[in-house]
């Protein structure tokens, strides 16, 4: 009776920043077939970006597109030569600047709406997410004019000011379903040792939801590192981040298309790699915290 | 004399200080630690958008600063009546987004299926799956209108040639700037949707799946009977989130087509972006915002209602 327990309910694997290990029943040998083949086809794009960045110039363009050939490291040394650097260092700073302001101001509020909920709180909730729900290009009018007047044109101070704005609602919400999740008895007992706010926050709470954190400030850091709209309307005539050099490559380079599969590679590798890390409790920021 | 100066000021802004902080004190705790993101928030999304409304009523093109002046419903008569762009860009928002999300969603589903069965790999072709949702969208697109949709040298036209041979070699982004679009979005699109599905299927208790293999349940009759009732609701949230999120892609646009050839690309938020940024006409662009802004919480409005619903019984 307890082998039958205890085989009955294999433990779940946890990974690094928590989430749940998939389940389901063993899949014949074809339908593992067709699923890499769909996998595989699904990713070729990505994949021939990465393998063309390392072509010379001419077999980048070479048909039948070769797979396996002699890897070259010029076009990295090429991009590089151009300035690749300030923009790869803009993009840093305006993901982890603005995503440091949002844990700053949403850890607090999630804390305050999931455990101390104020009056009002759900309305504060839907207000929150109803400002992700609205097209940016319904303020970026006078964000121009109000940048352009304030000398933030073109400055990755003034897409730090949005990017805060952009991830605060959906990290609030995120956050707010991982504090909804430590047990209330925990709370309930650090409550009755007479644990100030500041106490509960940082001694209990903060240390239970921590891969919680982590995932949410993994899922800011990918939406600011990919941002193209403000960038390219607010930033792109000064020094701008990733995606305006991959533009300003285009228009001023012509068609190199290794060079560009080699920025485009530079461009995509932190996100594709936090992104992999994170990718258990991506649904859970990506749905807001409704889907777990 | 400057010493007791400096002393009273110090003084008041002590009682200042005080006062905030008595008044801070006073408050709920949860409203003081909701509020400085709050105010954030309203700060820079919703008071840029009163100025939005103030600009539409003007003429005012940055080019012509000095004819710059109040027309009232001006900008949007012109729109409205003179503008076959915006009539244009309302018929693209509804078919890219309609198809987009369609498509993302079947695909997506398609993709869940597969990984929602053990196999060899399983965490790997799961990985591969997103990746595309993670890919910066700017280099996406360069890669696709580039590498893999080049007539001539693009890898999508060749697999046509070599597999169908006499095939034509479609100029995909200049006779199918639409479609080619849809399809970006959706390779794009569909990871995020695979990853909602797939939390759904897996919420599918392993008791009833079990009792329908025991029953003899084929693979398809488990997925009809069992799993897609219960997507249901988790196919609403992915369709919700999908249409948000999807209006607001302006990426593959600017860096495919420009919006072109002529307007068949341009979506509401991309004509705002073009009459602003590339036409410098703050009025006409500032007044396409307005409209944009209109819209969405309509249909905002009517999504959230059944968000809301959705979202409670999850």
């Amino acid at each position: 009776m307890a082998t039958q327990i205890a085989t009955a309910r294999p433990a779940r694997r946890r990974s690094l920043l928590g989430g749940r290990a998939l389940t389901g029943d063993q899949a014949s040998p074809l339908w593992a077939i067709v699923a890499w083949v769909v996998a595989i086809l699904a990713f070729f794009p990505v994949l021939y970006m990465f393998l063309t960045g390392f072509k010379t110039e001419s077999a980048a363009v070479e048909l039948p597109p070769k797979l396996i050939f002699k890897p070259t490291f010029e076009n990295y040394e090429a991009i590089f030569s151009i300035n690749f650097r300030p923009f790869f260092r803009n993009s840093l700073v305006a993901s982890l600047v603005s995503t440091t302001i949002v844990m700053l101001l949403g850890v607090p509020a999630a804390y305050g709406l999931a455990l101390h909920p104020p009056k009002k709180w759900k309305d504060i909730l839907f207000f929150f997410i109803s400002t992700k729900f609205l097209p940016p290009a319904g303020v970026i009018v006078p964000l121009y004019i109000i940048y352009r007047d304030a000398k933030l044109l073109g400055t990755v101070q003034g897409l730090i000011i949005l990017y805060t704005a952009m991830n605060l609602p959906l990290a609030i919400w995120m956050l707010r379903s991982f504090f909804e999740e430590v047990p209330r008895d925990v709370l309930d007992a650090a409550r009755v040792d007479g644990a100030g706010l500041i106490r509960e926050m940082i001694q209990i709470i903060l240390p239970m939801t921590l891969p919680g954190l982590v995932a949410t400030a993994f899922i800011a850091i990918i939406f600011a590192w990919n941002e193209f709209f403000f960038a390219v309307s607010l930033a792109a005539a000064g020094t701008a981040t990733v995606p305006i050099f991959m533009v300003r490559f285009v228009t001023s380079e012509g068609l190199f298309w290794a060079k560009l599969a080699a920025s485009s590679t530079m461009a995509v590798l932190p996100i594709v790699l936090l992104g992999w890390i994170a990718q258990r409790q991506l649904v859970r920021g990506l749905s807001m915290g409704a889907v777990k | 004399m400057a010493i007791t100066e400096t002393r009273l000021e110090q003084i008041s802004h002590r009682r200042a200080r005080n006062s905030v902080l008595r008044w801070l004190g006073n408050q709920p705790i949860g409203r003081v630690l909701v509020l400085p993101a709050l105010i954030y928030v309203i700060v820079v999304t919703q008071l840029p958008f009163i100025l939005t409304v103030w600009y539409s009523f003007q003429r005012w093109n940055l080019q012509r600063p000095d004819r710059r002046g109040f027309i009232g419903l001006g900008n949007y008569r012109t729109i409205l009546t003179r503008d076959p762009a915006f009539r244009e860009a309302i018929v693209n928002t509804v078919v890219f987004v309609v198809a987009a999300v369609i498509l993302s969603l079947l695909l997506g589903l398609l993709y869940a299926e597969l990984v929602n069965h053990r196999f060899p790999g399983r965490g790997i072709v799961r990985t591969l799956l997103i990746t595309p949702f993670l890919i910066m969208p700017v280099a996406a697109a360069l890669t696709w209108k580039n590498m893999m949709l080049n007539p001539n040298f693009g890898v999508v036209n060749w697999v046509l040639r070599t597999t169908i041979p006499g095939s034509p070699s479609p100029n995909w982004l200049g006779h199918f700037p639409e479609a080619s679009i849809i399809g970006v979005l959706v390779w794009r699109w569909a990871p995020f949707m695979m990853l909602i599905l797939l939390a759904g299927m897996q919420s599918i208790s392993e008791e009833v799946r079990e009792a329908a293999r025991v029953d003899g349940a084929t693979v398809w009759q488990e997925f009809r009977d069992i799993t897609l009732p219960h997507l249901y609701r988790f196919m609403q949230l992915g369709g919700l989130l999908g249409t948000v999120f999807i209006v607001q892609e302006v990426d593959p646009l600017y860096m495919m087509t420009k919006g072109g050839p002529g307007n068949a690309t341009t979506t509401l938020p991309y004509l705002v972006f073009r009459k602003a940024i590339e036409g410098s006409n703050i009025g006409q662009a500032a007044a396409v915002g307005v409209i944009v802004v209109i819209l969405s919480i309509i249909v905002i409005t009517l999504l959230l209602r059944a968000l809301d619903r959705v979202l409670k019984e999850i």
